[in-house]
């Protein structure tokens, strides 16, 4: 009779679902457009640096240097005083300020080994880093390459063949086409379930199902399932048409595997939505918790940032957040082709995690509602 | 009387959607005298009202108040200080955090008021209403005719010309709705131009009102005095003249409500007991310990004010709440919220209408069935039979929100019968029912408990239903009065109505508890005449003193609403911990192992080049390339290098030598920098390796680059990431504070206040805007101080530079609020609308990552204009940069420019008038 009731107010919920048009609209939104322009938005590691270079040199290599940064990695250089300089730092017109010192060609050519000096933003981490490695490489490039037309050089005696895997050409869509979904799951399923249940709070359907032969255990139940499914099922489509159809990324493992990892995920963030609806006293509350929780979920998960740079502390906190193991699990599976044998761990944690969420959010909704 | 009338409606039709409200109103209101408009709820009064007060835009038709088209603004501007409006509910337009004299000293400050004439007028009033003992109490504590009284008291601040009250009286106790009336008279014994228009929708009340405007489904019935409608309908009471006006095919079936007496040889068994029932929540006992017994068969009536227990003994009942004290049975066994079984033969009717709407009339009742356990083959004769008795064979696949409110009650009760329950509890079930469908509903009530003996206990706050009982109990604060059959009742008292008899039980009761009616003074009124400032006079365009009316109270607001403001403040400084360690650019401590074919001292150097590094950790060696593909597929390794046999061999007789190396590209990012260390240690090597073996120094190449980080000559994250949070935070925050401020201020109905009195569009934004500008600063100065405390961010530049960037930063980020509240109606829309319009913009295209020179697209449009951009620039430049205002002129000077624009777009979005 339990497994009736269950499916009855499930199927209630997915009613409810169908009839709400500007909610569908939302996750149909989330799940195709913005993850199609949040992915394809991410500019590659470096787009479109700004640069400027003072030229004091005025010769045939200095001008062949400054023609050697252009776009996508860097705007076409600005050409400058350098009182300007300073100046253009300072209100961040450019990262990048390069000084080429005066009879460069002609020290360089005599062996006299010139120096050029870079200078850095260091504000902007993001491009600071790699956009100096690249500056690095292309003047070393360029100044080879000149040099060489005038007298030989020794390629190096040990060569580092570096082959990246798993994604070769390092495209920055795949890897935010993946993340955006799996932001997308965390969020939609803790808004649907959470306002779901406020919702059948504040226009008191809830007090009528409580006067019912049904328990706080069914009512929490039949709203885990449904809208895990739905999450579920728009996660597929997003993954199935979106990241492997319209942005064309490989995916490499089994995606039984990780949709049987989706829904381990979702059964514990559903059960957080439902937590923290017993805690909120309102819609706006559950807002503002709502930002609250979200955030530090997706932003310390390791779909971020690599968790190896956060702190030892918040790396042990995160793994009790159901984000880190779906993160790992996810990046594991699809990128790199991960089985079972591998991904085991975190099955194990996103279970442990859920039964205990679960467990947690069912005595509260006892305690407030029952 | 003045034979100019205050309004003159013609031809007014107004539209919610496809639903017409009103439909070609026409006629006169005369003035100086007390106008009663009556009707059921949802027939167009409150629509009527609101178009009258000028709180809604007119749609059609022409509307002349007071001598001007209330079409035109100008005019509106006019006479909004000659008329009151008092919306419909209970105390909707009064602030429930803030006292009694807190609220009638905003509404005397909206009309521009000084100090001393408001504290005159304040002292006036609460005398005359009797409310000055309790001039401190929040307005959300008051009792429902306390409320009204308060209500009124704000509304007489200003000693209008025309009093609009819309259902002041419903749901108020018959003793506070009596002295409610006697108030109103004297008001008008005392000022005798004043014009009244009262809304109601208790029939007896307007009995006594000079003139009256009957109406249903958006049009006029009949209008004239009660007399006149009397006389026309030719009935004896208001209530059956109504019924009588009404057009023909409404009354068509209609018949008085015949009770059949219960037969005395009736079984006594008990259905419900009650016994020293009592309910706390915290100090405020809400149910008093109530006794009492219902026979099975029996109609039992609790009768009472909103808010004086009914519902909360309901619950008890019901096992929703467990009583704090005393105990209740259902049928013998006591109510114990585990027993499923005992639910299944009980039906109960919640107050709210609480039925899926999402489903319709038939899935409803499907679902309840099955919910109820009724054996699937039974389920579809239940929905027949529910649906045939209930009449609702023609909707059963309507949606309940298309449904008439007497349909919906009537699908309700079907919902609540449809497991053949042996009792029914029903919370005022029939309140906003027009009054021939209650009176089919009570004909299905009174057939159910006679002829199939099912008990029903029922609460109501109307006089007529009451009567219908077989026994009542009289409910006031929480206590049982007195419980008998109304005749009874009646006798005792010696009254010939229930509703004297009421108030002779009340007036008892009240006695000890609350304020005698308050002693006329001689000589002054209530709101007397109007003296030394003229509040009709010519209204200022600005006027600072209606600006602060609306900065006191969200400044009280959010003092006693401490929830929002620490999630605010506390919420802010968590998310920067979060982020500052969180979003973290320092690649460090990266995994990798080695597949080492040589196994010589020279390969072990090479790694041990790589392992002594900070950037990266040496993991336990690999064995063979399946071992590499696993431990890479789980993520363990970020790069795996391979360094061939007779590695050293080659590289001693200088033959070419490969090292393989396999980085993991899921994470592009981390695989670039671990690409660029790799090749740096690398190179590294390699020149040490030839020192080495020459015995010099390591040969330069053919140039050198210096590289100076400047800023941030450590490279640090943290550097970077805690300047650019500020501004992120300092945006989503205050913008979420104001977009809900103006949107809860829709939601509650306290918007009414900014539509109908003269404050203006620019007063209310910037009166609304300084308590969170100010909370916002004080955010800033928490953030700062946990960027240089906690953080070990220095300072470098200026600081008032910084701060002042804030304030500037602060006004557009709260004005942006304004700018979303302006498109949105729910509270939840404004949360998703802020989200989206802030979060994304701010962090992704205002140049926190990537400079937004480097953005492409719309993003680069966007992050060039949105303020977000510049403040970061600004702290930035403050923060690691060392500059001042003459370095951030131009940052300085977007911001000047988005505060007026963003404020000037919130005037012209906002609007005056509900549309």
């Amino acid at each position: 009779m339990r497994a009736a009731n269950i499916l009855q107010l499930g199927i209630k919920e997915l009613h409810s679902l169908a009839r709400d048009p500007r909610l569908l609209v939302l996750i149909v939104y989330s799940f195709s457009f913005a993850v199609y322009v949040g992915a394809t938005a991410m500019p590659e590691t470096l787009n479109k640096a700004p640069i400027a270079i003072h030229d004091e040199d005025r010769s045939p290599l200095s001008m062949r240097l400054v023609s050697a940064f252009y776009p996508p990695h860097f705007i076409a250089p600005a050409l400058i005083a350098p009182a300007d300089m300073d100046a253009g730092m300072d209100a961040g017109l450019f990262t990048f300020a390069l000084n080429i010192p005066p009879e460069f060609q002609r020290d360089l050519l005599a062996g006299r080994v010139p120096t050029i000096q870079l200078n850095v933003d260091a504000t902007r981490m993001n491009q600071a880093f790699v956009g100096s490695g690249y500056i690095h490489t292309i003047i070393d490039g360029e100044v080879r390459e000149f040099v060489q037309h005038y007298r030989g050089s020794p390629a190096p005696p040990v060569d580092l063949a570096l082959r990246t895997r798993f994604n070769p050409t390092m495209t920055q869509t795949w890897f935010g086409a993946v993340m955006q979904v799996i932001n997308n799951v965390t969020m939609l399923s803790l808004v649907l379930t959470g306002a779901a249940l406020i919702r059948e709070r504040e226009r008191g359907t809830i007090e009528h199902l409580l006067v019912m032969p049904v328990t706080p255990f069914e009512i929490m139940v039949s709203k885990v399932w449904p809208m895990g499914l739905v999450v579920l099922a728009a996660c597929a489509f997003s993954l199935l048409v979106i990241v492997r159809g319209l942005l064309a990324m490989p995916i490499e493992g089994s995606l039984t595997l990780f949709f049987a990892g989706a829904a381990l995920h979702l059964f514990a963030t559903t059960s957080l939505g439902i937590f923290m609806a017993t805690i909120a006293r309102s819609m706006p509350q559950f807002g503002l918790l709502l930002i609250l929780v979200l955030l530090p979920l997706q932003m310390l998960s390791g779909g971020a940032t690599p968790r190896e740079s956060m702190p030892e502390f918040v790396q042990t906190i995160m793994l009790a957040a159901p984000t880190t193991h779906f993160v790992l699990l996810s990046q594991a599976i699809l990128y790199r082709g991960a089985g079972p044998e591998v991904v085991w761990p975190q099955f194990i944690s996103l279970m442990v995690i859920g039964a205990s969420f679960f467990a947690i959010a069912l005595r509260r909704l006892r305690t407030t509602i029952g | 009387m003045t034979s100019q009338p205050v309004a003159r409606i013609t031809n007014v039709s107004l539209r919610y959607g496809k639903t017409l409200a009103l439909d070609a109103v026409d006629f006169e209101l005369p003035a100086g005298c007390m106008v009663g408009l009556i009707g059921p709820d949802g027939v167009g009064k409150s629509s009527l009202l609101a178009l009258l007060a000028g709180a809604r835009a007119i749609q059609t038709g022409r509307i002349e108040v007071l001598g001007g088209d209330m079409a035109e603004a100008r005019h509106r501007e006019k006479i909004r200080s000659r008329i009151a409006y008092m919306p419909q509910g209970l105390g909707k337009n009064l602030y429930p955090t803030l006292s009694v004299v807190e609220n009638i000293d905003f509404f005397g400050r909206l009309f521009g008021q000084g100090l001393a004439e408001r504290a005159r007028r304040i002292e006036e009033l609460l005398d005359d209403t009797g409310l000055a003992p309790f001039r401190d109490r929040p307005a959300g504590q008051l009792s429902g005719g306390m409320k009204q009284k308060l209500g009124l008291c704000c509304a007489l601040i200003h000693d209008p010309d025309w009093l609009i009250l819309d259902e002041p009286t419903t749901g108020v106790d018959p003793l506070s709705r009596r002295r409610f009336w006697n108030l109103i008279d004297r008001i008008r014994a005392s000022r005798p131009g004043l014009s009244v228009l009262v809304a109601t929708a208790y029939m007896e009340e307007a009995a006594r009102f000079d003139w009256l405007v009957a109406m249903d489904a958006g049009r006029i019935l009949a209008t004239g005095s009660p007399q006149e409608l009397l006389i026309r309908a030719g009935t004896d009471s208001l209530e059956n003249a109504f019924i009588a006006l009404l057009p023909e095919e409404k009354r068509h079936g209609h018949r008085a409500v015949a009770i059949p007496p219960r037969r005395a040889e009736e079984t006594h068994d008990v259905a419900i007991e009650a016994n020293g029932l009592t309910m706390r929540f915290g100090d405020f006992v809400a149910v008093d310990h109530v006794t009492f017994r219902i026979e099975r068969g029996e109609i039992f009536g609790f009768l009472g004010s909103n808010g004086c227990g009914k519902t909360t003994t309901m619950k008890m009942l019901t096992g929703l709440l467990p009583a704090s004290e005393g105990q209740a049975r259902l049928f013998g066994r006591p109510v114990d919220s585990n027993d499923l079984a005992i639910r299944r033969r009980v039906g109960y009717m919640s107050q709210s209408f609480s039925l899926y709407s999402e489903l319709t009339v038939r899935q409803n009742l499907a679902l309840h069935a099955r919910l109820f356990h009724v054996p699937p083959e039974m389920i579809e004769g239940r929905i027949a039979e529910m649906a045939a008795r209930f009449d609702l064979g023609e909707v059963t696949d309507a949606s309940p929100d298309a449904l008439p409110l007497g349909q919906r009650q009537r699908l309700s009760l079907a919902v609540a019968m449809i497991h053949q329950p042996d009792m029914l509890i029903l919370d005022e079930p029939t309140s906003g029912v027009d009054p021939i469908a209650r009176d089919a509903f009570w004909q299905i009530m009174i057939d159910l408990a006679r002829r199939e003996k099912v008990t029903i206990f029922i609460s109501t706050h109307f006089m007529n239903e009451a009567e219908r009982c077989d026994r009542i109990s009289l409910m006031h604060a929480g206590r049982v009065l007195v419980s008998d059959t109304p005749a009874a009742l009646m006798e005792t008292r010696r009254v010939s109505t229930l509703e004297e008899a009421f108030i002779a039980y009340l007036e008892e009761a009240v006695a000890q508890e609350d304020t005698p009616e308050p002693s006329r003074r001689s000589g002054t009124t209530a709101a007397g005449p109007v003296t030394a400032s003229d509040a009709h006079g010519p209204q200022k365009r600005f006027d600072l003193r209606r600006l602060f009316s609306y900065t006191k109270v969200e400044t009280l607001g959010l003092r006693r609403d401490p929830i929002r403001a620490t999630l605010a403040l506390l919420g802010s400084l968590l998310l920067m911990l979060v982020m500052g360690y969180g979003i973290s650019m320092d690649v460090e401590d990266l995994s990798f192992a080695v597949l080492d074919r040589d196994q010589t001292t020279t390969s072990r150097d090479y790694v041990l080049n790589l392992a002594g590094s900070k950037y990266f950790i040496e993991q336990s060696p690999l064995s063979d390339y399946a071992e590499l593909d696993r431990r890479m597929r789980s993520g363990e390794l970020s790069l795996a290098l391979e360094i061939p046999a007779g590695f050293a061999r080659d590289v001693n007789r200088g033959n070419r030598v490969e090292i393989g190396a396999w980085i993991d590209g899921a994470m592009p990012q981390r695989a670039e920098t671990v690409q660029s260390y790799a090749r740096g240690m690398h190179a590294h090597w390699l020149a040490d390796q030839a020192s080495r073996q020459t015995g010099q120094p390591p040969p330069a190449g053919p140039v050198t680059i210096e590289t100076r980080f400047r800023y941030n000559p450590d490279v640090k994250s943290l550097v970077s990431m805690v300047p650019a949070m500020i501004p992120i935070l300092l945006m989503m925050i205050p913008a979420m504070l104001t977009a809900l401020s103006v949107v809860r201020d829709k939601e509650m109905g306290s918007i009414i206040n900014f539509y109908v009195t003269p404050v203006t569009r620019l007063e209310f934004l910037l009166g609304k805007q300084l308590p969170y500008v100010f909370l916002a600063m004080l955010n800033f100065l928490l953030l700062t101080v946990l960027a240089v405390a906690v953080f070990d961010i220095p300072l470098t530049g200026s600081v008032m530079a910084l701060t002042a960037g804030a304030l500037l930063y602060v006004i557009a980020a709260t004005a942006m609020g304004f700018l979303i509240s302006a498109f949105m109606r729910s509270q939840v829309a404004a949360i998703f609308g802020t989200a989206v319009l802030t979060v994304l913009p701010a962090t992704q295209f205002s140049g926190m990552m990537d400079p937004v020179s480097s953005l492409e697209g719309a993003g680069a449009v966007i992050g060039r204009i949105y303020p977000a951009t510049h403040f970061l620039t600004i702290s930035r430049g403050t923060f690691s940069k060392a500059l001042g205002f003459a370095d951030l002129q131009e940052a300085f000077l977007s911001l000047l420019l988005a505060v007026p624009v963003l404020l000037g777009l919130c005037v012209v979005l906002l609007k005056k008038q509900e549309t």
